[in-house]
């Protein structure tokens, strides 16, 4: 803050690259080597976490994340193909929760796809949801890619059905972090046998791009940064030359490289968790290959949230994090590396420093 | 020997300390309340040239009709501002888009215009002269027709930058009332008195209540910042307070594609955003298209504000007492309006009683440095 002095050319330097920041998403570049069929862009957004106070009234600071990445998705250029919501739109998975996210939501120009969150499911078990959104897990082709939804929050029977005396509760106990009462997200059996076939009829060379509400990958237990069966679920991946994995949950920027599958992380409208490996007190398996992004003053509600736009122009995920009171961020597949990269901030003398709020 | 080590830490601790203090002082030329001020290497400030910057400043034949000089909207007897006027006046009586804001203490921000679509006092000074709102020439030429003829201003070029005829340029004539500006530097008000200096009595008890709120449930100094040592009143940063924006909701998705679709430059913006009061109210997006500037200008200064009303970047909001209660409502002037999409993170409904929001403004009534305290009553009379 007293640091005011800035010379012109710094200046310049800061200017320019907000503004390449900002308008690089914004034109669609052609890449000579991509398929044209394959020049499309979507918007994601995640984690709305709209929260029932009483009567008519919700947390407003939840309500202003979603209406805003909302209104900011509809003024995109080139127009998205279409928008998926990454799960978590209700906070303790009510009807009236439910219902105003779902208002929300219909103010998006475009068309929506839902993907199941934990907090979305444990009060009913997807019943409410499934009558406004319809299918838990599905999949679809779209100008040359093949696109899967799962509900990967799920989990054993038993803690599900018979373990909670009121639905609430059991709400409650999956919402919480850190909880010796919690159970870890899976796929489960008949979504993998689902999923197996549905791939069987699709190509090798068909880039996959999987949404899931939880990493289909084992990053962090206690807060469910997981999936009990994601090693079963990336055996069906495997297969594929270009396989990505697209999920919420975890409220940050992740991306990993585990053999042919690609891993992106969203970003949440509602809050920002911390980083695992900030929090010491068990095993973390952060992947290495995340930059964490720079966070957070508490006074800006909206630091450390955002939403995100993607084009497959190579048959990978290249995502733009759109990022409030902080730099926007691009993570892209390397072809040269084999792994997803943050494309300004990868290398070690480029990591923006943690902010200091006094 | 024992003894011995223990005095010497301590001789060497108070030394210490006292190096210390002595490098957190200021200069003798920041007034209390204010850091010190460090000029930039290709400007360096002399008397001759912060003279002539002045009488540049004040010269109205640098405007087409020869009726406007850059002290008509920053006028010193006005807080160095155009107040009672909502947004400024220029040539022919033609209006702007947007509230001049003060030269005072302009040497300590990081950019320049409500959008800081300028880098320095030097570029800044480029643009009201070839504005068609402000001062309306078509390009510089006439000015540098002046001050290369003008036998006051060819001796002082001269004197100053060792430079005559062709030689003398707009970076004279910039850097010159860019000195000039560096010199408003304005503290000392009863707040700095009281909260830098000591003077417990410096402060009514309503202004020291007005304090408190400022700095926890107004959540003010977010923004407009006090530090330990200084307090400048703003971060230098770009916020959607939901000012101006909030009247042009329904025009936002249009008006958005046009400015994403054309990339302006700074000087197109210049103009474009003066003459179209729709387009002003995009603020910051303007310029750089990015999302998270929508509606968003510069936090001003609040220093001298008493000096200085209407209010905010439009001079929409009349008084101190209605910019609290529009920040008491959550970012919207009129309680029950809707809230504009993209409101900054960090405006949010206050539930301040009117008391507290009396003793707000009554905080800020205590910002004012003494050279301005009449500029306060004339504007109390107005």
């Amino acid at each position: 803050m007293t640091n005011r002095n800035i010379s012109r050319r710094t200046f310049m330097k800061r200017m320019g690259a907000l503004t390449a920041a900002s308008s690089l998403p914004l034109s669609l570049v052609e890449l000579s080597f991509a398929d044209s069929h394959k020049n499309f862009m979507f918007a994601y957004i995640s984690d709305a976490h709209i929260q029932h106070i009483t009567g008519t009234k919700f947390v407003r600071n939840w309500d202003r994340g979603l209406i805003r990445a909302v209104a900011e998705t509809n003024l995109l250029q080139p127009k998205p193909d279409f928008i998926v919501f990454g799960g978590d739109l209700a906070q303790l998975g009510t009807r009236p929760e439910l219902d105003h996210g779902a208002e929300l939501l219909s103010k998006l120009n475009y068309k929506t796809y839902c993907v199941m969150g934990e907090h979305d499911y444990y009060l009913d078990l997807g019943e409410y949801w499934s009558k406004l959104f319809g299918p838990q897990y599905y999949s679809w082709d779209h100008k040359g890619v093949h696109f899967i939804v799962l509900n990967s929050i799920l989990t054993y029977d038993e803690w599900t059905h018979e373990r909670w005396p009121t639905a609430e509760q059991r709400m409650l106990e999956m919402a919480g972090l850190d909880n010796p009462n919690g159970s870890p997200f899976m796929v489960g059996e008949e979504q993998r046998k689902w999923l197996a076939k549905d791939l069987e009829k699709v190509d090798k060379k068909t880039p996959i791009v999987l949404f899931s509400h939880s990493p289909i990958q084992k990053i962090y237990k206690g807060w469910n940064f997981w999936t009990e069966d994601a090693e079963e679920v990336q055996a069906l991946l495997k297969p594929f030359n270009d396989a990505t994995v697209v999920y919420g949950h975890v409220h940050q920027i992740q991306y990993n490289q585990i053999e042919n599958i690609s891993f992106h992380a969203v970003m949440a409208t509602a809050w920002p968790w911390p980083y695992p490996q900030s929090y010491a007190q068990a095993e973390s398996n952060l992947p290495k290959l995340t930059v964490p992004m720079n966070r957070a003053d508490p006074f800006f509600e909206r630091d450390a949230t955002g939403w995100q736009f993607i084009n497959l122009k190579t048959g990978r995920v290249t995502m733009d994090y759109n990022l409030y009171n902080n730099t926007n961020r691009t993570v892209a597949y390397n072809p040269k590396t084999g792994q997803p990269e943050d494309v300004d901030f990868q290398a070690a003398d480029k990591i923006i420093p943690p902010q200091i709020h006094f | 020997m024992k003894k011995f080590v223990f005095w010497l830490i301590l001789i060497v601790c108070f030394f210490g300390l006292l190096g210390l203090m002595a490098s957190d002082k200021p200069d003798k030329a920041a007034p209390l309340g204010l850091p010190s001020v460090s000029y930039p290497e290709n400007n360096p400030q002399t008397p001759e040239k912060i003279a002539l910057g002045d009488k540049l400043f004040n010269d109205k034949r640098f405007s087409d009709t020869g009726q406007v000089s850059c002290a008509t909207c920053h006028d010193p007897a006005k807080a160095f501002t155009d107040s009672p006027l909502k947004v400024s006046e220029g040539i022919q009586g033609l209006t702007g888009t947007r509230n001049a804001p003060t030269v005072i203490n302009s040497v300590y921000f990081e950019s320049m215009f409500w959008d800081g679509r300028s880098p320095d006092l030097e570029d800044q000074a480029l643009h009201p002269f070839v504005n068609p709102v402000e001062m309306g020439l078509k390009d510089h030429q006439p000015i540098l027709d002046i001050v290369r003829s003008d036998p006051e201003y060819t001796e002082a070029f001269k004197t100053v930058f060792g430079k005559s005829g062709e030689n003398i340029t707009m970076t004279e004539v910039t850097q010159a009332i860019a000195a000039f500006e560096r010199t408003k530097i304005s503290g000392n008000s009863p707040f700095d008195r009281w909260y830098y200096g000591g003077e417990t009595e410096a402060l009514t008890p309503a202004q020291i209540r007005g304090f408190d709120l400022f700095i926890n449930e107004g959540r003010c100094v977010s923004c407009h910042l006090i530090e330990q040592t200084q307090a400048l009143f703003t971060d230098n940063r770009f916020h959607n307070v939901g000012v101006g924006i909030n009247m042009i909701q329904n025009d936002i998705p249009e008006l958005a594609s046009e400015y994403i679709a054309a990339k302006l430059s700074a000087e197109e913006v210049d103009v474009k955003v003066l003459s179209d009061k729709r387009s002003s109210e995009l603020g910051r997006f303007a310029l750089t298209t990015g999302f998270d500037d929508l509606g968003s200008f510069k936090t001003p200064t609040l220093r001298n504000i008493a000096a200085t009303a209407p209010y905010m970047h439009d001079g929409s909001v009349a008084t101190l007492r209605d910019v609290v209660v529009h920040y008491n409502n959550g970012g919207v002037t009129n309680e029950g309006d809707p809230v504009n999409d993209f409101l900054s993170g960090g405006i949010r409904p206050l539930n301040l009683s009117d008391e507290q929001i009396d003793d707000l403004v009554a905080f800020m009534e205590a910002l004012t440095s003494p050279e301005f305290a009449d500029a306060v009553k004339t504007s109390e009379q107005k």
